[in-house]
């Protein structure tokens, strides 16, 4: 019990210390960061951690803060575990004068374990492009937004995009794609979607398991080169997807049918494989590189006085801009929020309130510095997911960078609506929601 | 002077065999009982309980039924992980079957039936011994954690893979679910296991007991006075993997309300049960609660101190976490490698001494 009565000592000492400092001063946002710079999937976790510190850095030293209130951001280690994203989550939930704002864990895993508790807790979640599909149905989960594309998106636009390449949709009849994914709940997010696909365009649909955490893919990669897939999608995330690059390579599988999905197209995925890796295609939401007037902001502003997160040179990785989009979504929603509520002084149930109402438009991006970065997002009371649109992006190994290749391809959203509809409703069944009235 | 045994003499051999012979041990014990079982539950919180207390009470139940198999009986088991998984998924399908079924009858069901799996695992111990045995226990984790993930059954063909744990009550108040107040769910794990932990003493000091730690100590031996190795492993097995199977149970629908086999049942977890039981003390029952503190509450002590004390970052925390836990161990273990609860053995045998060393 001693133990017990040192940290007690110790937490309120650290809870009583900020609360005596701000009393006089702004109100304080709490934003909660879970990252995972440790364990098997750190080489994901970082950079995107980087950029969306880094975006809050920036308001900091900038405007100090967010239209006149502070904030307080707060990181904590989950290892991509579950268990310490539980405690990550208890942690920070009722840290500082606001709360925790909203969160955004940065794992299927955890998410899934977040959804009932935040939403008890009033707190929203971001699970931006990622997490439960059937989230984006806003009637049934409220507190979750997965804005700007779901799996199903991601995968339906890989499907379109392979359907551009073989010339029309009607090509697809009789081709054989692969889904090589992580054997969890995250790797098998896509599978309804792609046997819907499958069915309706005909084609052959074959699914390899890959294991967590992945480093062993010998004999996936066996199948495959036995299967002869006309296309190869995959589903991966840390250190599972520059063994299947390699893996890849070694087979001589063409990489120009090989598309990974939006968490498996980054520097570090493709660059072990060396040459190998030339023209591997990858799904995303925004632009890579750092040739931004955000980035170079970023730079002036927070690297030159040497707050930066991470190292100078990585901004601009495809999992920075990420962990940048996020935050500045983010904050478009807690700016939204304050302009709902007429004050800077909110909480996490005026921060769903201003997801909810979010419209960043293609002007307001131009204005936050970046121009033909993203697509431009809405969001409605049903829709918690829009636009979905998908861009293809691909690895130039010689030059060592990514390229947008094909961009606005829309997904299949006739296939996927009634699909989001099904699952949230059996969510809904069993947890005993009743969907909300948006009209 | 803290133990002033002058004076008590056993006079019956129901005194003589308590489990606290010692009076003083016993008003300790029946102090600590009674402060976690009227003070605490009202002043837990959200972050005690499921942060800290939680964690502790289940991964004490499962050192407890691991300490069953490997300190008693002496064979050695890899397939923790997959045991609990066994628990974690019976109660789902229970749960989800049985809306109106009784957590506690839940919870028990789903030992019994993790008590089933680990008996039919616990066969092979019948040929194999030592390292061998871990590596066939080690199979079933893998071929277990296989299953969940394979068939579509066992997680009621949800789109993920992920068992969700729905709101279900005992006695009226909620215990799963997000809704759950933090004070039920910390009372319903603390029964439990102050019940189990009972039983499981019990269990040691009887015939069945005995029977183990022959077995443990010399198989032939034991084959020779009289001991059935079969029913003896077997039912080591049982037992332990009923303990293991209720710590599953309880990790999935109390304590996290989502798990994702691999990732919350993998081969980490069998290890991480295995190590507590080794550094906390084979053989011991206060061992394995003692274990499973050492690796449950340092880890979040340490963090919190360097974080919130020091101001460290928390990566750079975690990292040095990592390091002292590691440290650690390898200190303990060669200051006492007969774990905590021999070196709280020694603490005791010279607190009985003290102040006179002879």
């Amino acid at each position: 019990m001693k133990l017990k009565h040192l940290t007690a000592g110790l937490a309120a000492l650290a809870v009583a210390a900020p609360l005596a400092a701000t009393t006089a001063q702004a109100y304080e946002l709490t934003i909660p960061s879970l990252v995972y710079r440790t364990g098997p999937y750190a080489p994901g976790g970082i950079p995107f951690a980087n950029g969306y510190a880094d975006y809050f850095k920036l308001l900091e030293q900038r405007d100090g803060g967010i239209n006149g209130a502070t904030i307080n951001f707060v990181e904590c280690e989950t290892a991509y575990n579950t268990q310490q994203g539980v405690e990550c989550y208890e942690n920070t939930k009722n840290q500082g004068e606001s709360g925790a704002l909203v969160y955004q864990p940065l794992s299927t895993g955890i998410t899934y374990q977040l959804i009932p508790k935040a939403s008890v807790d009033e707190i929203p979640m971001f699970t931006m492009g990622y997490g439960r599909t059937s989230a984006a149905n806003g009637k049934v989960f409220p507190w979750i937004f997965n804005f700007p594309g779901t799996y199903w998106d991601a995968a339906s636009g890989m499907v379109n995009y392979a359907a551009a390449i073989e010339g029309g949709e009607d090509q697809l009849k009789g081709k054989t794609i692969a889904l090589v994914y992580h054997n969890s709940a995250y790797g098998k997010e896509p599978i309804r979607t792609l046997e819907e696909l499958s069915s309706k365009h005909g084609f052959k649909l074959e699914l390899l398991p890959v294991d967590h955490p992945g480093q062993e893919q010998k004999a996936t990669w066996l199948q495959i080169r036995r299967m002869q897939p006309d296309w190869v999608l995959m589903w991966g995330w840390g250190v599972m997807n520059q063994v299947a690059v390699k893996e890849a390579s070694s087979i001589r599988f063409p990489m120009d049918r090989f598309i990974g999905n939006w968490w498996a197209g980054s520097e570090h995925d493709v660059t072990p494989a060396g040459e190998g890796a030339n023209g591997y295609l990858s799904a995303t939401f925004h632009a890579p590189g750092a040739d931004f007037p955000l980035h170079q902001e970023i730079l002036e502003k927070v690297y030159d006085a040497d707050m930066g997160a991470g190292d100078r040179d990585r901004v601009g990785e495809v999992l920075y801009n990420r962990g940048l989009v996020a935050a500045v979504w983010t904050v478009e929603a807690i700016r939204k929020a304050m302009e709902i509520k007429g004050s800077n002084e909110i909480v996490g149930k005026d921060v769903r309130e201003g997801l909810e109402a979010l419209n960043v438009t293609e002007e307001r991006l131009g204005e936050l510095g970046l121009p033909n970065f993203t697509y431009p997002v809405e969001i409605s009371c049903a829709v918690h997911s829009d636009p979905g649109t998908v861009l293809i992006q691909q690895w130039d190994a010689a030059a060592g960078t990514w390229r947008v290749v094909a961009s606005g391809i829309e997904p299949d959203r006739s296939v996927i609506m009634p699909l989001i509809e099904e699952d949230s409703a059996a969510y809904a069944a069993e947890n005993n929601i009743t969907p909300r009235d948006c009209n | 002077m803290l133990y002033r045994e002058a004076g008590q003499y056993k006079t019956s051999y129901q005194s003589d065999q308590a489990i606290f012979p010692i009076a003083q041990d016993r008003w300790v014990v029946w102090a600590f009982v009674a402060f976690a079982f009227l003070v605490v539950p009202f002043f837990v919180n959200d972050y005690w309980t499921n942060a800290v207390l939680l964690p502790l009470l289940i991964y004490g139940l499962a050192a407890l039924g691991l300490n069953i198999l490997v300190g008693y009986c002496g064979q050695i088991s890899l397939g923790t992980g997959g045991f609990m998984a066994v628990g974690a998924y019976a109660s789902y399908k229970l749960m989800t079957s049985f809306p109106e079924m009784n957590m506690i009858i839940v919870v028990l069901l789903s030992g019994g039936i993790t008590a089933a799996v680990g008996s039919l695992f616990g066969l092979p111990s019948l040929r194999i011994k030592g390292f061998y045995l871990a590596v066939a226990t080690l199979a079933a984790q893998f071929f277990l954690v296989w299953v969940f993930n394979k068939f579509g059954w066992f997680y009621n063909y949800s789109m993920t893979g992920q068992i969700t744990a729905p709101d279900r009550e005992v006695f009226g108040f909620l215990l799963t679910g997000p809704s759950a107040l933090p004070w039920v769910k910390y009372l319903f794990c603390l029964t439990l296991l102050a019940v189990f932990a009972l039983i499981a003493k019990n269990l040691v000091r009887g015939r069945l007991g005995r029977n183990w730690m022959a077995i443990r100590d010399m198989d032939i031996a034991a084959e020779l006075i009289g001991v059935r190795p079969l029913l003896t492993k077997l039912s080591a097995f049982a037992v332990s993997s009923f303990y293991i199977g209720m710590a599953g149970s309880l990790l999935f629908s109390v304590y996290l309300g989502a798990v994702e086999v691999g990732e919350v049942f993998g081969i980490n977890v069998s290890f991480l049960v295995l190590f507590m039981v080794i550094i906390g003390g084979l053989g011991s029952i206060v061992g394995s609660f003692l274990g499973a503190a050492f690796l449950v509450l340092l880890p979040i002590f340490l963090k919190n101190f360097m974080v919130d004390g020091l101001g460290m970052l928390p990566t750079m925390a975690k990292h040095v976490e990592i390091l002292l836990m590691g440290l650690l161990i390898i200190f303990f273990l060669i200051v006492e490698p007969h774990g905590l609860a021999r070196l709280w053995q020694i603490t005791k045998e010279k607190l009985r001494m003290w102040p006179f060393p002879y």
